[in-house]
């Protein structure tokens, strides 16, 4: 809350502004029903008969029309400020977030998630946009015109104030007790519906299945039955809610009545006016309206106190990879990645993904990881551009711990493909040139020529054929190309490729292994695959099993000695290449 | 080459981010859904005949209460006058007796409006349990092919969104329509009694006031749908980089990436201020407008006072009517857009249950007459899908014994589940017909038919419950012992027992709490439950680690045991011991026999063969 209370601070001036109109338009709100008292006991009573009433009704009708004037410009410059108000604190919350995402590390993203960030990037903060325009408003302004008009309600009479009391006092508890009724049934509502939505989702999914085992009915009932609790509860609860508004105005109904029926009294004694009563009965009216829009406001702040604390956790998230202190600079890049003893595990995991993980990868040569799924061998490539720390022992780049490097450095000499062949909207060079702002046309060729990515030539428009978000106007294998292309351009010191291979098939995964050891002669490359048949070249082979290293090796050492090699080969080659 | 400029691009125009559109919508025929809906509501005529009633009382009421109020303050007006002449005193009994009468009138108003709102959560609340259950049991009906064309979310959104949204309006249009007109009718009449004079002013400034209103309003809409396009365009471009965040990172994007973000974000912010500053114009005029009517009547009133034209109460009650005058005219002139939206929610979900469902009518015999042993003969196959002219299948043939085992191979997207979906008739054939014991399958009743079929697909099916029910799914009425059983072939009881509350453990809305291959295995389980007589299986693929992989391949020779079984084959051992491979491309079978025979062919399969299962000496 406070961290959200600080973006006040930037549009302080327009905050005040149209605090100051506020105050003005219920100021004036206000008066006009004291004016029509006067019209009426001075007016029409005092003056009847006698000359100066014509004037003194004009004069004064006047005075109640520029009232008005008053009152909707200082309505509309409230409009103006607290608008303003709003979008600058939304821009500026908007931009925070959004920066404070992009220097998250991989631990932040994995622990809020994804899908999560970005809706808290959008809706959440629409949601506060959406609270602070209309809620700067209410939240000053029923305070304001509920202390206003009890103030001027007293001023006419003070004998009357208990009536006010009383009908707050009803007010209020029939809220509370409606809420008290309802609250956990509305709660429960929402539960209902997500279960209404996971049976109709699943019924959905579930299509083939369903029919394939002749469960249709076994489903209806299923969903009946939720549907049915649904049913009963939503019933309750717009039976309860609709208590409100036949109260609200009961409420307002009695109270004036009962303000005209002691009234009369106190005109009776003298003590009150009759144009002073018509103004009481207002300005009871704007206390009953004023409280109930307050109670509105208690109610509706702990649902948008959601959105803001899912951003205040966004924004109090400090990244928990950044560079050290003197970052330093690679110059003169090698490209020798040394592990040694690295043991690694994820932030909220008690076993380790990774021991002990020793090796180095020289330039000039292929270093190759497999293993089966869950082996760690994503995970640790993943750790040499620093997407994740390691728990324990060092990762070196040319014999500079990778945490001494700036993230900068280290990642400007690293040419990375992604296990999802992301790309950006924009054009095929566009992407390209993420990597390598620098590239002409010329290298993008042998780029994409090298990744066996020659289809954009025969795209109608070539390198600047549109590509779509996530590039989902070209097919798995394309974008998988059209990603390695995009590291090629960099061309770096150090290549990784995460399993970038799998969505090949294996004559083009052939070709590629070919044009790439061409293309990449001096650099170290490093690759996880799935197939034996993408390494079994690769002049280091490293085998994982359960985050350990269970062989290192040439294809040829491997199949003799490392049982979980020759395991993984026999499932996928021919008999004939085992030898 | 303009195009190419921004290094992190963003949807600049084309928003492919979801944007809350304002609600546009209009439906196709009004007219036409507006009479479906009437019929739907029919069975409730009464109650809707009483919401109505009750609604229009209730607002008739509340009406006259004013007029009644300002008899009381006359009465006390009168005693002032015979207290300034010395006449007399204010009469408070009579007062109090007007007051008691206005009591009563406020009380049954009050009751009304309740008992209009209870009786109509009853029926609103019914009506879309009803069209809820409709739809789902549509949705069991409807032949496979329609959700080709419709996406699954779109259904979803008929069962929530559309229901709600037809509840809602129907609730609304109907209340406001009898509450409103009775309202404004009420009004009017009373504020003639009061004073034409008055009335005649308030009606020629409000309404007219108003209507300039509404169109100032108007103003903000094109900001709005600006708003919404760079909402879409930030939205997207937060999508896309959260989504490629390892992406960015790796290529050090990060300062482009917020560049980029700020000048759409700017755009945003600007467009949002406006488009609320110009909407947020409607209260304080509208305000204006009510205080206008006020200082109308106080001026006006007054000088008719005066003149002895118009009482002290009159001008009282003219007050309170001109302040309750816009509502109702606000709430009429909403109407239509209401009505508009119901109409369009209620055509949507009207389309989806109106949709032709599977036919089984002319299903001849039973399959309790008949015993199925599993030979299946496909004689002339012909099938294209339904929505389409394309034939996929062109002319196929082929006779399997009861216990063979069928490989079907062919490359991704070849179309290999075609021939699952055609076995279990979740389409129809467009030419030929497929036989199971020498009977067309087109005899038989589709939900009986499917009984005699077991399906384990890769994409596994489990929903939100405990395991146990899980694997109950293939034989509802089966005890705990026969489900025991089933896991134990389909080797999941040890991993089963393993886990926390072993077959109670309940599986989490997403089944994300077992693994795939877990998930495979239970969906076995289910189907050697079912103990069909023909199986179609979908092997695994290496989303599943080695060990799980072995015991899967146990599970389904277990459940392949004595019948015949259709298999999506990838693995070369499975493809070398079937008795017949049927080799798919594009949806069609380019080649069948044994893989010693295409081999020998040298033709697709071998091909596939080769490079699935390469040689990689190059």
């Amino acid at each position: 809350m406070t961290k959200v209370l600080s973006y006040l601070k930037y549009a302080a001036g327009y905050a005040i502004l149209s605090l100051v109109f506020l105050i003005v338009q219920a100021f004036t709100e206000l008066l006009l029903p004291s004016m029509m008292a006067t019209l009426v006991d001075d007016g029409i009573i005092a003056l009847n008969g006698q000359n100066e009433q014509m004037t003194f009704i004009l004069t004064e009708g006047a005075k109640m029309l520029a009232m008005a004037l008053v009152c909707v410009a200082a309505a509309i410059g409230v409009s103006y400020f607290s608008t303003k108000t709003s979008s600058i604190i939304s821009r500026r919350m908007r931009h925070d977030v959004f920066e404070r995402v992009l220097k998250f590390s991989n631990n932040e993203m994995d622990e809020f998630s994804t899908a999560s960030l970005i809706t808290r990037t959008t809706n959440d903060i629409q949601q506060v946009q959406g609270i602070l325009s209309g809620g700067i408003r209410m939240v000053f302004f029923a305070p304001t015109m509920a202390v206003g008009s009890i103030v001027l309600a007293l001023s006419k009479s003070k004998g009357m104030s208990w009536i006010l009391l009383v009908a707050v006092a009803i007010l209020l508890s029939i809220i509370a007790v409606g809420l008290i009724a309802a609250m956990p049934k509305i709660k429960a509502l929402q539960k209902l519906i997500d279960k209404l939505n996971l049976v109709s989702r699943e019924n959905l999914s579930g299509l083939m299945v369903i029919r394939a085992f002749g469960n249709e009915k076994h489903e209806e009932e299923r969903f009946e039955k939720s549907n049915k609790d649904l049913r009963m509860t939503n019933r309750f609860v717009q039976r309860t809610i609709a208590i409100v508004m036949p109260a609200m105005t009961i409420i307002m109904n009695f109270s004036t009545i009962a303000i005209v029926w002691f009234g009369a009294g106190a005109i009776k004694d003298g003590t009150l006016e009759i144009g002073d009563m018509m103004a009481y009965i207002q300005y009871a009216m704007h206390v009953i309206m004023s409280f109930l829009f307050i109670a509105m406001i208690f109610v509706s702040i702990p649902r948008a106190m959601v959105s803001v604390n899912r951003l205040a956790e966004v924004l109090k998230a400090e990244p928990s990879i950044n560079n050290s202190a003197k970052p330093q600079t690679l110059t003169d890049v090698k490209g020798i990645i040394k592990f040694e003893n690295v043991s690694f595990k994820y932030s909220n995991a008690d076993d380790c993904v990774l021991s002990n993980i020793s090796f180095t990868a020289l330039p000039g040569q292929t270093t190759a990881f497999i293993g089966s799924t869950g082996s760690g061998k994503s995970t640790l490539i993943n750790l040499i551009p620093r997407f994740y720390d390691i728990t324990e022992g060092s990762i070196t780049y040319d014999g500079i711990d990778i945490r001494e490097l700036s993230m900068h450095s280290l990642r400007e000499n690293i040419g990375y493909v992604p296990q999802k062949g992301l790309l950006f909207s924009g054009t095929v060079k566009s992407n390209m040139l993420i990597s390598n702002p620098e590239a002409d046309d010329e290298l993008i060729k042998s780029a994409l020529e090298t990744a066996q990515a020659k289809f954009v030539y025969d795209m109608p428009e070539g390198l600047d054929s549109d590509i779509s978000q996530g590039g989902t106007n070209v097919s798995g294998g394309q974008r998988q190309r059209l990603s390695i292309a995009r590291a090629l351009v960099k061309q770096a010191p150090v290549y990784i490729f995460d399993d970038s291979f799998s969505a090949l098939d294996l004559k083009t995964d052939a070709a590629l292994r070919k044009a790439l050891k061409a293309y990449t002669s001096d650099a170290t490359v490093l690759i996880v695959a799935q197939r034996v048949s993408t390494i079994m070249n690769a002049e280091q082979i490293i085998v994982l099993d359960e985050g350990r290293i269970v062989g290192k090796g040439t294809h040829k050492e491997l199949l003799k000695t490392c049982e979980e090699y020759r395991e993984i080969a026999e499932s996928q080659l021919a008999k004939e290449e085992l030898e | 080459m303009n195009k190419n400029k921004k290094k992190f691009p963003s949807p600049h125009g084309k928003a492919t981010g979801k944007v809350p559109g304002r609600p546009h919508e209009k439906p196709k025929d009004f007219k036409g859904t507006v009479k479906k809906i009437l019929r739907l509501i029919a069975p409730f005529k009464l109650r809707f005949i009483a919401v109505v009633i009750f609604a229009a009382g209730g607002s008739l009421f509340n009406v006259i209460g004013p007029r009644i109020l300002a008899n009381a303050t006359n009465e006390v007006a009168a005693g002032v006058r015979r207290m300034i002449d010395s006449t007399g005193t204010i009469n408070l009994v009579k007062v109090g007796q007007i007051l008691t009468i206005l009591v009563a009138v406020y009380a049954v108003s009050a009751a009304f409006s309740y008992l209009q709102s209870f009786i109509m959560a009853g029926v609103t609340t019914r009506l879309s349990f009803n069209l809820r259950n409709d739809i789902m049991k549509k949705i069991n009906r409807i032949p496979l092919s329609f959700f080709h064309k419709q996406s699954q979310g779109d259904v979803l959104s008929r069962i929530t969104n559309d229901v709600d949204t037809l509840e809602q309006a129907l609730t609304q249009s109907i209340t406001q329509a009898a509450t409103s007109v009775t309202s404004l009718i009420g009004i009017l009449a009373m504020m003639l009694l009061t004073s034409p004079l008055l009335t005649l002013i308030i009606v020629l400034t409000v309404p007219v006031s108003l209507i300039v209103v509404r169109n100032i309003v108007k103003l903000s809409q094109p900001h709005f749908r600006k708003q919404q396009k760079f909402l879409g365009a930030v939205n997207g471009h937060i999508e896309e980089m959260y989504g490629a965040h390892l992406v960015v990172k790796a290529f050090n994007g990060e300062e482009r990436s917020l560049e980029e973000f700020d000048e759409l974000n700017d755009e945003l912010a600007e467009n949002a201020r406006k488009a609320e500053f110009l909407s947020g114009l409607m209260m304080p005029l509208m305000g204006f407008v009510g205080n206008l009517g006020y200082v109308m009547v106080c001026v006006v009133g007054a000088i008719l006072a005066s003149k002895g034209q118009l009482d002290i109460g009159g001008i009282q009650a003219m007050l309170q009517y001109v302040r309750n005058f816009n509502q109702p005219i606000n709430q009429l002139a909403n109407i239509s857009a209401q009505l508009q939206r119901m109409a369009a929610a209620a055509e949507r979900v009207f389309e989806f249950l109106e949709e032709p469902e599977e036919d089984d009518s002319k299903a001849t015999r039973k399959l309790s007459d008949v015993e199925i042993h599993g030979d299946i003969t496909f004689d002339h196959v012909k099938f294209g899908y339904e929505d389409t002219d394309k034939i996929v299948i062109s002319d196929f043939s082929a006779k399997v014994k009861s216990g063979q085992k069928i490989a079907i191979v062919g490359p991704t997207g070849a179309g290999k589940t075609t021939m699952v979906k055609l076995l279990m008739r979740f389409h129809e054939l467009t030419d030929g017909a497929i036989y199971v014991d020498g009977y067309n399958l087109t005899d038989f009743d589709r939900h009986d038919l499917r009984s005699e079929f077991g399906m384990v697909l890769q994409d596994t099916w489990l929903y939100c419950g405990s395991i146990m029910d899980n694997i109950r799914y293939g034989k509802l009425d089966a005890t705990d012992e026969e489900v025991i059983k089933a896991a134990k072939l389909a080797q999941v009881d040890h991993f089963v027992r393993t886990l926390p509350d072993g077959y109670q453990m309940e599986l989490n809305e997403e089944v994300t709490n077992i693994s795939q291959g877990q998930k495979q295995l239970l969906t076995i389980a289910r189907a050697i439950l079912a103990d069909p007589k023909i199986l179609i299986l979908d092997e695994a693929t290496s989303s599943v680690d080695t060990r799980t992989e072995i015991l899967i391949q146990r599970a389904m020779d277990n459940l392949m045991k004595g019948r015949t079984s259709f298999i999506i084959a990838h693995r070369l051992s499975t493809i070398r011991n079937a008795d017949l491979i049927l080799c798919m491309n594009n949806g069609d079978i380019v080649e069948q026999g044994s893989h010693d025979e295409l081999m020998a062919l040298d033709g697709f399969y071998a091909n596939l063969y080769n490079s699935q299962f390469e040689k990689v000496s190059e």
